[in-house]
């Protein structure tokens, strides 16, 4: 498929942001067209980003592709400027799906002032899409305030009992991320004419005074002085790890969660948290090399904290969201151990994982919304013995227990493994202790299974709860078999993130790369055995 | 054919058959469920066996069957400093290891699918039930098929999955649910062990194929690069330990097991007894190169095989419960295969799992029945006579009993006699020691088991009467019956006459699975072998008949007919008794450490949540709050306030000027003339 005359990029990113602007001219009255023509927007949306897929040439995964640039604003060096590689391609389809998804969960439950909740929902998925394509600093940080402002809407207006004190807390948590992401923005910038002159032939490929290029910066990052790195690297990891969230910056989360409408928490879970790893991915790590190499101790330590923290928090919550919440915070912890390893298979691992914890996660607070649309609550103690009455449910549930569980053939496993493989590789302590993880993964995912769907239906108001609609099994099944086909099959997967983290980790890393390759494997036995048969 | 490139085949045709009983079961009723259920198991075994031959006529008894590549995380750096690539192929191995596993998982699974159609006749989610049996057969091939250590974590963590489910078969029971999720849980602690054991044998030898890392592992033998004893070798082989302490319910984590009798009884004989719990054995069978690097990790293993056979055996004397008697018995009988794998008997561990796998398929099979006959009774001191009522149930149980028992010339004497004599010749006299006081145990506590349910009068209700199970439940038992009886002989000791068995076949067929020469060890092991053994080996057999014979003596007087004798004996060790009929207290000990030491932990840390971190959170905006409200009182009193002090200040000391500005021509003339009257007089003055 040759995209290269389209501008596709663009098309997926500001389709919904079309289709909401259109919205605006319906009729409120009118709901059921208002939420037709919104799950046509976000359904269009996701077809149009499926190409990509396809298109997208994997063998130079690296490179940035589907390039749009204008100029924007030339008297700053700001331009329109959108490109994915590898990693964004992944993420681009997750918020294409999950935005697809969570419209369509909400079909029944947004009745309240549907239309503006349509718009927020799809204003929403333009800001994601940006963060996710922008290759200029200033259109990013553009996209990455634009999307706050849906986001605090969705929970403040649409949320729960709490929902105010939620949207305040996570708006202005996130606003102090962002202003010091603002800042370290803004110290590179300055910085540039001086690294410009310190690398001039590399400079001269970009032929610019001043300049927000993402790229430039990645390739330019290095020459900046060790000291200023340590700076902007402190700056950007404020922004990004309120984001991702790291401890001890992670208790917006199961406030914003716990209040957030169902389609809000598959949103936060699946795309927003995903801003976090990646603004490390994307800026931390390959423009800040040095800083980068010297905060792995750090990084490690608070990644470990958080998955063994965050499991042993879900454990004890008595709200299914918040459990789950929590849950996010363990396994968020899983996906910066892998990126910290700083080798190929924690990097792969981590990237591939934070895919997959948009699939479990947001498929977990699906499967709690059902739940909660039918007997508008979320305590577990409420519960016990729905699989008897919702067969499907139960089995849908299990399958993403056990996704989220890490168990093999189903996706989390693709991405805990190399994560933990990669974390040895570095210091097996690390290793040990971010396998623990996964020993309270099962211990508190089982539990909640078994309080809420083994033994008998004991509430008598559980009694004749309807199992799933078809269009809640809409939602839930691609969820379903992108599990499983990551878990069989992940080559397509690795494919498109091999060659990105290859880049990402000779930055980091000059020498990784020089190392002998391990000698050609011996003639197994059994390929003498083979060969002595054939003759 | 080529069934050995066919190998993918065996575990397909189970999966298979659970996507068809899953999707579609419900609706297509038991009988179409028993033939693809059935069915596909049956398909297994002859493929395997079809597959077991053709490798047998090889030249060299290797094949590997590879279908794709299946995981490809990138590039590694090893310990060595090489750079190795981390690729994974979905990849199956028949070795003589794999053959014999293959061999009776498959054809003893076929077995309990067929009885299970008689055992679980009418009951709720049948279509469940057989689905997840099938799940679990292609679990477990694919460990047991699997050609390197991830493809045999995904067997593990699938066995570990199905098992989990078919605990919790019984939903709307709450102890099946706990039952279930504490055997998930305690695996799941194994499975940290072994994947950490797993990444280790990656990252040393740069793959995790089992063919290259034996190869690389030779070669680093070779060329000085590995040696016996350090302590990598040692690493691994306790993280892989701690993982088959989990699947082979080995202390400390063998809690889980006895409670997973909350299943169907099927599910006890196939999973909880023949296949799933001895994959452990099989995967420290499948690694004796790497336990031969590494002496100490080897008496590891050994010292707790042994302590868990006689920690068992101990707790199972006082079970009344039918079920768990054979629960204890199995982790006992556990306990013998890794003793036999820590005293480098490996071959003689996987014979003891072969004809394990028979007696105690058949004996849980026989509870099945006993049970089935009894309403679903599993308490023994609710039983009692039924030697007459189920006559094909008790014949086969008896069988059962002396196989396990260790009375020659059926099977579990063979394997376990041979599995004490090498305990002894491999230098653990104390091992012997308590592996043979163990056999004494079990001859008693089987026979207990025999007496209690078959002989004597019937202490049943008397609305309870006792019936035969049908065909399809009694043909699975006699031929498991046939099978602990012969079993054994394909594993002859050496000391039988040569016209009957020339070598032991068995471990002959195994040798070239566990020849691995670690340099300098080979050399005083044949050397050991050399010398002629026969007389000791026959006085040392004789020896544990005589202890078998005395349990099962002692047995016979205190159970065969009802007497108080038991009860006595009870009083009189009260403390004793109250130890073992609790379990150790281990449970408890667990719940009070572990789960309630975590749910502490939890809620603390929630606490610390709410508290610390959100308190830090809401702190600053409290701040915030009181800091503008703050400058607001700055803004009001100092700022405004300043402002406003100026503005009174100047208007203070304005007063006195602005009394004279009246805005009156005259008082401004008057005032005119005083000024002009004065400035006069300062002149004139």
């Amino acid at each position: 498929m040759d995209l290269n005359n389209v501008p596709i990029l663009s098309i997926v990113t500001f389709l919904p942001l079309a289709g909401a602007i259109v919205l605006m001219m319906f009729s409120s009255e009118n709901k059921g067209l208002i939420r037709l023509w919104a799950n046509l927007v976000a359904a269009a949306g996701f077809l149009v980003s499926v190409p990509l897929f396809f298109a997208f040439d994997y063998e130079n995964s690296a490179a940035m592709q589907f390039r749009e640039t204008l100029s924007w604003i030339p008297s700053l060096g700001v331009r329109y400027s959108v490109g994915i590689d590898g990693i964004s391609l992944l993420l681009v389809l997750l918020t294409t799906l999950l935005g697809a998804i969570a419209v369509l969960s909400s079909w029944e439950s947004i009745q309240h002032r549907a239309k503006e909740y349509y718009v927020f929902m799809l204003m929403l998925q333009t800001g994601m899409l940006g963060v996710f394509v922008s290759l200029d600093f200033f259109m990013f940080y553009v996209f990455w305030e634009v999307m706050l402002v849906p986001m605090y809407f969705l929970i403040g207006v649409w949320g729960g009992p709490r929902k105010l004190y939620a949207a305040i807390k996570f708006f202005l948590y996130t606003l102090v991320g962002s202003v010091l992401l603002l800042l370290g923005i803004l110290a590179l910038y300055f910085q540039y004419p001086a690294i410009a002159a310190a690398a001039p032939e590399i400079a001269a490929q970009f032929g610019l005074e001043r300049t927000f290029d993402i790229l430039a910066f990645q390739e330019m990052g290095p020459f900046l002085n060790p000291d200023l790195q340590w700076w902007i690297f402190l700056a950007f990891f404020v922004g990004f790890a309120i984001k991702v969230p790291m401890f001890p910056f992670h208790t917006w989360l199961p406030d914003a969660h716990v209040e957030a409408p169902t389609a809000g928490s598959v949103i936060l879970a699946g795309v927003l948290l995903k801003m976090g790893t990646y603004g490390f991915v994307r800026f931390s790590l390959p423009i800040l090399p040095d800083a980068t190499v010297e905060f792995v101790p750090f990084m490690i330590a608070l990644a470990i904290i958080a998955i063994i923290y965050g499991a042993l928090v879900a454990m004890m919550q008595k709200d299914m969201k918040s459990l789950v919440a929590y849950s996010s915070v363990s396994h968020m912890g899983f996906v910066m151990l892998g990126m910290f390893a700083l080798n190929p298979n924690g990097l792969n691992g981590s990237l591939l994982q934070q895919i997959n914890h948009g699939i479990s996660t947001g498929a977990l607070f699906l499967i709690v919304g059902i739940i909660y649309d039918r007997r508008h609550t979320r305590e577990i103690a409420e519960f016990g013995g729905l699989s008897s009455i919702m067969p499907k449910y139960a089995v849908i549930f299990a399958i993403m227990t056990m996704s989220s569980i890490g168990l093999p053939l189903l996706n989390g496993f693709m991405g805990e493994f190399p994560i933990l493989m990669g974390a040895l590789q570095e210091n097996i302590w690390w290793a040990v202790a971010g396998a623990s993880g996964i020993v309270l993964g099962a211990a508190y995912m089982l539990w909640l299974y078994q309080r809420t769907m083994f033994g008998k239906i004991d509430n008598p108001k559980n009694e004749g709860l309807p199992d799933l609609n078809a269009r809640e099994m809409a939602t839930l099944i691609p969820l379903v078999i992108l599990a499983f086909w990551i878990g069989i099959y992940p080559a397509p997967f690795f494919r498109a993130l091999d060659g990105p983290v290859d880049r990402l980790v000779e930055i980091v890393r000059e020498d990784y790369f020089e190392a002998n390759p391990i000698e050609a494997e011996l003639t197994p036995p059994a390929a003498v055995a083979a060969a002595g048969e054939a003759e | 054919m080529n069934f050995l490139d066919l190998l993918y085949l065996i575990p397909l045709f189970p999966l298979a058959g659970f996507a068809v009983n899953g999707l579609f079961g419900k609706r297509l009723g038991p009988g179409f469920v028993n033939a693809v259920g059935c069915g596909s198991a049956l398909l297994a075994f002859v493929f395997s066996c079809l597959a077991v031959l053709q490798l047998v006529e090889q030249e060299e008894p290797f094949h590997t069957n590879t279908v794709f590549t299946w995981l490809d995380a990138g590039s590694a750096l090893t310990a060595d400093g090489l750079l190795a690539e981390f690729s994974i192929n979905w990849a199956f191995y028949l070795d003589p290891l794999s053959a014999v596993m293959v061999l009776f998982v498959t054809g003893i699974g076929f077995l309990i699918h067929v009885y299970s159609i008689g055992y679980m006749a009418g009951e709720d989610g049948y279509y469940r039930f057989f689905a997840y049996l099938n799940l679990f057969m292609f679990s477990m091939l694919t460990l047991i098929l699997g050609s390197n250590y991830l493809m045999m974590f995904i067997g593990w963590e699938g066995v570990g999955l199905c098992s989990y489910l078919l605990i919790g078969y019984y939903i709307a029971r709450q102890s099946a649910g706990d039952a279930a999720k504490k055997a998930f849980v305690a695996n799941r602690v194994g499975d940290w062990g072994l994947s950490i054991g797993v990444m280790l044998i990656f990252f040393t030898f740069g793959t995790l194929e089992f063919t290259g890392v034996r190869a690389a592992l030779a070669d680093g033998v070779e060329s000085g690069a590995f040696v016996a004893g350090d302590a990598v070798f040692l690493a691994i082989g306790i993280a892989l330990f701690i993982g088959a302490c989990g699947k082979s319910a080995q202390i400390p984590l063998y809690v889980w097991l006895p409670d997973a009798m909350e299943g169907p009884t099927p599910v006890s004989a196939l999973i909880h007894a023949a296949t799933m719990v001895t994959a452990g054995v099989y995967m420290l069978a499948r690694s004796n190169f790497l336990y031969q690097m590494s002496p100490e990790a080897m008496m590891v293993v050994a010292v707790v095989g042994a302590a868990t056979a006689l920690l068992a055996a101990t707790i199972a004397l006082v079970q009344n419960d039918i079920k768990k008697v054979l629960a204890y018995s199995t982790v006992s009988q556990l306990g013998y295969m890794v003793l036999a794998v820590g005293v480098g008997a490996f071959a003689t561990g996987i014979f003891h799992v072969f004809t394990h796998a028979l007696f105690k398929a058949l004996l849980f099979l026989g509870a099945g029945s006993v049970i089935h006959a009894m309403h679903h009774e599993q308490d023994m001191r609710k039983m009692g006579g039924l030697k007459d009522k189920i006559p094909v149930t008790f014949w086969t149980m008896a069988i059962g009993t002396v196989a396990i028992a260790g009375i020659p010339p059926l099977a579990g004497f063979f394997s376990k006699d041979e599995i004490l004599y090498l305990t002894l010749t491999g230098g653990h006299p104390v091992l012997y020691a308590v592996g043979l006081f163990v056999a004494g145990l079990t001859a008693f506590y089987m026979f207990r088991m025999l007496f209690m349910t078959f002989f004597g009068e019937s202490r049943a209700d008397p609305d309870v009467h006792p019936h035969e199970s049908p065909r399809v439940m009694t043909v699975p038992l006699i031929i498991l019956a046939v099978g602990s009886i012969t079993a054994g002989w394909i594993g002859l000791p050496a000391w039988t006459p040569d016209f009957i068995a020339a070598e032991n076949h068995f471990e002959h067929f195994l040798e070239p699975v566990f020849e691995f020469e670690t340099a300098g060890g080979a050399a005083a092991e044949s050397a050991a072998v050399e010398e002629d053994h026969t007389l000791e080996e026959v006085l040392l057999a004789l020896l544990s008949v005589a202890v078998a014979g005395i349990g099962i003596l002692t047995a016979f007087t205190m159970y065969y007919r009802a007497s108080d004798r038991p009860r006595r004996l009870a009083e009189r060790w009260k403390t004793a008794y109250a130890l073992l009929a609790n379990k150790y207290y281990v449970d408890e000990i667990y719940d009070t450490v572990w789960v309630n030491g975590v749910k502490a932990a939890g809620t603390g840390l929630w606490r610390v949540d709410a508290r610390v971190v959100d308190g830090g959170v809401n702190g600053s905006a409290r701040l915030t709050v009181e800091s503008a409200l703050g400058s607001r009182w700055w803004d009001r009193w100092i700022v405004d306030g300043a402002v406003r002090f100026i503005g009174g200040f100047v208007d203070t000391l304005s007063w006195p000027v602005r009394l004279i500005q009246t805005g009156h021509a005259q008082n401004y003339a008057l005032l005119m003339v005083l000024g002009v009257l004065i400035l006069i007089g300062y002149v004139l003055w």
